[in-house]
């Protein structure tokens, strides 16, 4: 009986949990950058998820499951900085300055797919992740701050920032190109 | 509100994040104001190029089945270390041959037939999640599902459709129960699935009350009425399946 349960207890997570997979390699990607971490990150998410199966409310598998992608992703990030300090992260100082910048130059109808790529790999993980969650899942402000474990003020003002440092980003890029293309 | 202030809330508004009256506010604002305008424009710009720039990475082909093989290993109950096979053999073969036994006599006595039925469902319930055997019918609309049967068993089931009341009506199938084919009809509630089964009583048989049982972590409803056997089974909780069970009632 007990080996019945527990089948019918893996049925029922893959039956929940597995269709998730794309979102879940997707949110991996983003924040580890690389294809094999990425892969990493989410098998070893899915048998945290599946230990973990039974404090699942049965509310939403996505936002279950990507929190528990975020969280390995975090505590392997920090069992890795331990060895190498980088990317030392300060919200105030990812702020961008204050000083309004242009608009008109950024013809973002001229973007193309990697310009948008690089420039969101380059942003810091706070700023990515919210990006991702919100553009690449649509989830609310809500569901966000409840998935990062911040209040909704913070989501609204990171993606203020993430949003701005992306045009930024992309302004610089352009400018580059613009500048390639005339020599 | 000043530009600065509006500017603030600009991402906010944006997502539609904004309660009604601050959203009008900065409305309006925008069609009175360039820069501000301008600054909206190439968010939502920003917004378009991320939504539509196929910046969604699709994970690798197989991941699934690596995933499903890492997870069935973990699933695997961990053996006493040290003990061969040959040894776990005779204590086995000791409990099937008892396991046997034991089901004879239950059948002999047939004292337990709502436990064998209730263990039936549940096998059937999870066979039918198992194998993607879900459904034969896969229809939400009970005028679909019903002519299904004809022609399948000899008796019609009442088909009807709760999306209205939270419960979609999903499909049907056809089933083995109590020696004999059954209608399956299968309901969602969320990411639940509800498995309601259906057939004729015995001749003679008396009405049956609503009985609640708990089996493998699974909640069982069963009842006869109107010459119908009725038995749903879910792992949705017990208070929601017996919502679904008055609604089937109602009828």
């Amino acid at each position: 009986m007990k080996l019945f349960q527990e089948q019918t207890r893996l049925i029922r997570f893959e039956q929940i949990i597995l269709p998730h997979l794309a979102a879940a390699y997707n949110l991996a990607r983003w924040l580890t950058r690389n294809d094999q971490d990425a892969e990493d990150l989410v098998q070893e998410a899915y048998l945290r998820a599946f230990k973990f199966f039974d404090s699942f409310q049965g509310d939403d598998g996505r936002k279950w499951l990507l929190t528990i992608v975020r969280n390995t992703f975090y505590s392997r990030l920090s069992q890795q900085r331990r060895l190498t300090t980088d990317t030392a992260y300060d919200e105030e100082l990812h702020d961008g300055g204050s000083e309004a910048y242009n608009p008109e130059k950024l013809v973002l109808q001229n973007m193309d797919k990697k310009m948008l790529e690089q420039a969101l790999e380059e942003l810091p993980l706070a700023y990515r992740e919210v990006i991702v969650l919100r553009e690449l899942e649509d989830f609310s402000y809500k569901e966000i701050a409840n998935l990062v474990g911040v209040p909704v003020g913070t989501v609204m003002s990171r993606l203020a920032r993430a949003r701005k440092s992306l045009q930024q980003g992309l302004g610089q890029r352009l400018k580059v190109e613009v500048r390639d293309d005339l020599r | 509100m000043t530009c600065a202030e509006v500017q603030k809330l600009l991402t906010a508004y944006t997502d539609g994040e904004l309660d009604l009256v601050r959203n009008l506010v900065i409305e309006q604002h925008i069609q009175d104001c360039g820069d501000c305008q301008k600054l909206y424009q190439s968010q939502q710009n920003l917004r378009k190029a991320l939504r539509t720039g196929s910046l969604y990475y699709a994970p690798p082909p197989g991941l699934d089945k690596r995933i499903h093989k890492v997870l069935l290993k973990e699933n695997k109950p961990v053996r006493a270390a040290g003990w061969s096979r040959r040894w776990l053999a005779i204590p086995v073969a000791l409990v099937i041959f008892l396991g046997i036994g034991w089901v004879i006599v239950q059948n002999l006595t047939g004292a337990s037939k709502t436990e064998r039925l209730s263990q039936e469902v549940v096998a059937g319930h999870v066979r039918s999640l198992m194998v993607n055997h879900l459904a034969d019918v896969i229809s939400t609309d009970q005028h679909t599902v019903k002519p299904w049967f004809n022609g399948k068993l000899d008796f019609a089931p009442t088909v009807e459709d709760f999306s209205d009341k939270g419960f979609p009506l999903a499909g049907g199938r056809l089933d083995y129960l109590d020696n004999r084919p059954v209608a399956a009809l299968v309901y969602h509630r969320r990411e639940h699935t509800i498995n309601l089964f259906i057939w004729p009583t015995e001749t003679g048989s008396p009405r049956l009350e609503t009985q609640n049982l708990t089996r493998q972590g699974y909640q069982l409803f069963y009842w006869a009425k109107g010459s119908m056997n009725y038995w749903v089974i879910s792992d949705l909780n017990g208070a929601e399946l017996a919502d679904f069970v008055k609604l089937v009632q109602s009828q």
